[in-house]
């Protein structure tokens, strides 16, 4: 929902960033309000993944120009932790095993540092197992999969129900959901985007990075951006989403050059 | 013979001649021959292939002798080490037994104490101490046997079970060199737990040179925890040696955490058809610790299976060796054997030395092996990290995963519970 009032969460000018010496961000723009869900789209190897990693703060990436705030503060300066701490949230594209490591214990861990953080109190293992299950019956997850190590041996579909129930359990500000439609089938596909949904009020935001225009049916965006070569290229409403499906990404090129953030 | 490694050996000697005679005669036989076997061998060094990695001069260094006295302790002393699901308990302080800290003793089928065998009972013990693990050319089992007087005895009658475990509780109160001593024989179709505990209440420098003889009868099933958390200044040496009959089953983990050098030798042999064998281990080691731990499993039959799975963790300038040698002999056709070797290193001058070894000389058999060495996943540390961890928790919580899936494996749950809270305090980052 555009609300021109609203606080601005997220502000990206002119980041670029580099992996392994090779150049990926050229130059983005990106403004997110409170109450807005934007979707990114893009080609593979547009950068849009990469867009996500470097906000999250992955020691992969390097940040070679541009800045980004968070709620005003720079978040490049930032661990990941630390962004974390702070209310960012990034949905993985392909969420890490960690092999060992129960998920009720992950998950625990996670929800009561960001509870420390934000001087609300901790729980125990008995009082976070009723939060988690009832969190996981909305994402229609089988509460087996808490006793489970995290995402070792986990389907597609179910790494990303996990990626969802993690940010329903650690509730950000802003959250990046990268690829989170890749690989579900329809029935998953739906469960996610309800949760997502359910999830979105008019104090945080969501920004969805996905190659195709499905999930935009259950998640209906403010904003669609397409990325190429490392820049946002354009911005529009829905409707973009819908037009990119019909006429793939070729016509942008055609089209006139970027407008760069949202309004 | 170097003068210094020869004046060391006869300075542990120092008092063996005292010790008084055992009215058992091939006790004292078996004591002298072990003198004399000390006597012609030597302390080996990094020129012995199979010392190459651990080096004991620091050892030969510290003028050692049995305790001159025998430390007295409270109940309350070594409370926190007991196990509440134990069924009977031997402790014994610097190596010798105190009967009044032990319980379940009077049974006789459970476990002596060697000095007070039942003269007609001694049979299973004789034809098998000091003979399963041979000390014709090991200097520290040679030693072992030279003092032989207290140790646990264990004999199991066939197809009896015991469903809790055995624990061998063995304590280390001052700096001496100590001889602690098993033998555990299980009868036919029987099942037996043992933990053999080593731990410490003093910090300081001591030796233990431990040996531990296990035989498994026909299709009897033996699980073995070995625990080693002795003081940062100690050094322990251990061997123990299991012989397996026809269908009889061994699982073993062994769990490495305390020593300023540890050597732990573990040689199973497969003497009859269709034996099983399960070898676990994880050293955790940080600072200047150096843990070793050297296996033999010996397929000597037809049938058997081995499985393997030991990992180190080495944090500071600690330094974790792993040699594994699995033998198929000639005629050990449809051996089954996996072994796998994983090494994490948490900073950048820990090292690790991990060397698998097959020997095959039978054709028809399945034997897998491999070892890795590696650090910690970036990715997944980036994925906690991006969830709120710091790098330190995140760090901790996979070192701790990393060792968990060994102390998982220990059939006793206030042991693992106990050993998985250890592992969560010493899994420090260490840069």
């Amino acid at each position: 929902m555009i609300n021109p009032n609203a606080k601005t969460l997220l502000e990206v000018r002119g980041l670029r960033a580099t992996v392994n010496g090779v150049e990926i961000l050229k130059g983005v723009d990106l403004a997110v309000r409170a109450g807005e869900i934007h979707a990114i789209m893009g080609l593979n190897g547009s950068g849009k993944s990469t867009l996500s990693k470097v906000l999250a703060g992955h020691p992969a990436y390097e940040v070679t120009g541009g800045s980004a705030l968070f709620e005003g503060r720079d978040l490049l300066g930032l661990e990941p932790e630390a962004r974390a701490r702070a209310g960012l949230f990034l949905g993985f594209q392909y969420p890490v095993e960690v092999p060992g490591v129960a998920n009720s214990q992950f998950l625990r861990l996670a929800y009561n540092t960001l509870q420390k953080e934000r001087g609300a109190d901790e729980l125990d293992p008995l009082e976070f197992d009723d939060l988690a299950r009832a969190k996981m019956k909305l994402l229609d997850m089988n509460p087996d999969f808490l006793e489970r190590s995290v995402n070792e041996g986990f389907s597609g579909g179910e790494k990303k129900r996990n990626e969802i129930l993690q940010m329903a359990l650690l509730d950000p500000k802003l959250a990046i959901l990268d690829e989170t439609d890749s690989g579900l089938d329809i029935d998953a596909l739906r469960i996610v985007a309800g949760g997502i949904t359910r999830l979105a009020t008019c104090d945080n935001a969501t920004v969805l990075v996905t190659h195709y225009q499905r999930l935009l049916n259950y998640v209906v965006p403010d904003y669609v951006h397409v990325m190429q070569a490392g820049r946002i290229v354009t911005t529009g409403g829905k409707e973009l989403a819908l037009e990119l499906e019909a006429r793939g990404y070729d016509w942008i090129n055609a089209a006139p050059p970027a407008i760069g953030a949202a309004a | 013979m170097d003068t210094a490694a020869r004046n060391y050996l006869d300075s542990l000697l120092t008092g063996q001649a005292q010790m008084p005679a055992s009215p058992l005669a091939w006790l004292n036989r078996l004591r002298a021959e072990a003198v004399d076997r000390v006597g012609a061998l030597t302390v080996p060094t990094t020129r012995d292939e199979e010392w190459r990695f651990t080096d004991l001069a620091p050892l030969t260094r510290i003028p050692l002798q049995p305790p001159r006295q025998h430390s007295r302790l409270r109940p309350a002393d070594i409370e926190r080490h007991l196990l509440p699901e134990a069924a009977a308990r031997l402790v014994f302080i610097d190596g010798v037994y105190a009967p009044y800290l032990s319980t379940g003793v009077g049974d006789a089928v459970i476990a002596h104490n060697l000095g007070s065998v039942p003269a007609a009972q001694t049979a299973p013990f004789e034809s098998r101490l000091g003979r399963l693990a041979a000390f014709h050319d090991d200097v520290f089992a040679a030693l072992n046997t030279a003092f032989l007087h207290d140790g646990a005895l264990v004999a199991v009658p066939p197809a009896v079970e015991f469903e809790r475990p055995l624990h061998l509780l063995f304590v280390a109160t001052q700096a001496a060199a100590v001889y602690p001593r098993c033998l555990l024989v299980a009868g036919a179709r029987s099942r037996i737990t043992v933990v053999e505990d080593y731990v410490a209440l003093a910090e300081g420098s001591y030796l233990t040179d431990a040996v531990t003889e296990i035989a498994v009868a026909d299709e009897a099933h033996v699980e073995h925890v070995r625990v080693q958390r002795e003081a940062a200044g100690a050094f322990h040496i251990a061997r123990c040696a299991v012989s397996l009959a026809r269908g009889a089953r061994y699982r073993s983990t062994s769990v490495a955490l305390g020593a300023r050098l540890s050597r732990y030798n573990l040689d199973v042999t497969q003497g009859g058809e269709g034996a099983e064998c399960t070898a676990d281990g994880l050293a955790l080691i940080g600072g200047e610790q150096l843990a070793d731990t050297h296996s033999r499993i010996d397929h000597a039959q037809p049938r058997g299976v081995s499985r393997q799975l030991h990992k180190c963790i080495a944090g500071g300038a600690a330094h974790a060796v792993f040699n594994g040698k699995i033998m198929v002999r000639p005629g050990a056709q449809l051996t089954d054997s996996a072994q796998a070797s994983r090494n994490l290193l948490l900073s950048a001058r820990a090292r690790v030395d991990a060397k698998p070894q097959l020997e095959i000389f039978a054709d028809d058999v399945k034997c897998a092996h491999g070892a890795t060495v590696g650090q910690l996943d970036s990715e997944e540390l980036f994925y906690l990290r991006s969830r709120g961890l710091s790098e330190e928790a995140a760090r901790k919580l996979l070192t701790y995963a990393f060792g968990a899936e060994i102390i998982e494996r220990i059939p006793v749950a206030s042991l693992r519970q106990r050993l998985e809270q250890a592992v969560l305090a010493q899994t420090t980052v260490q840069p």
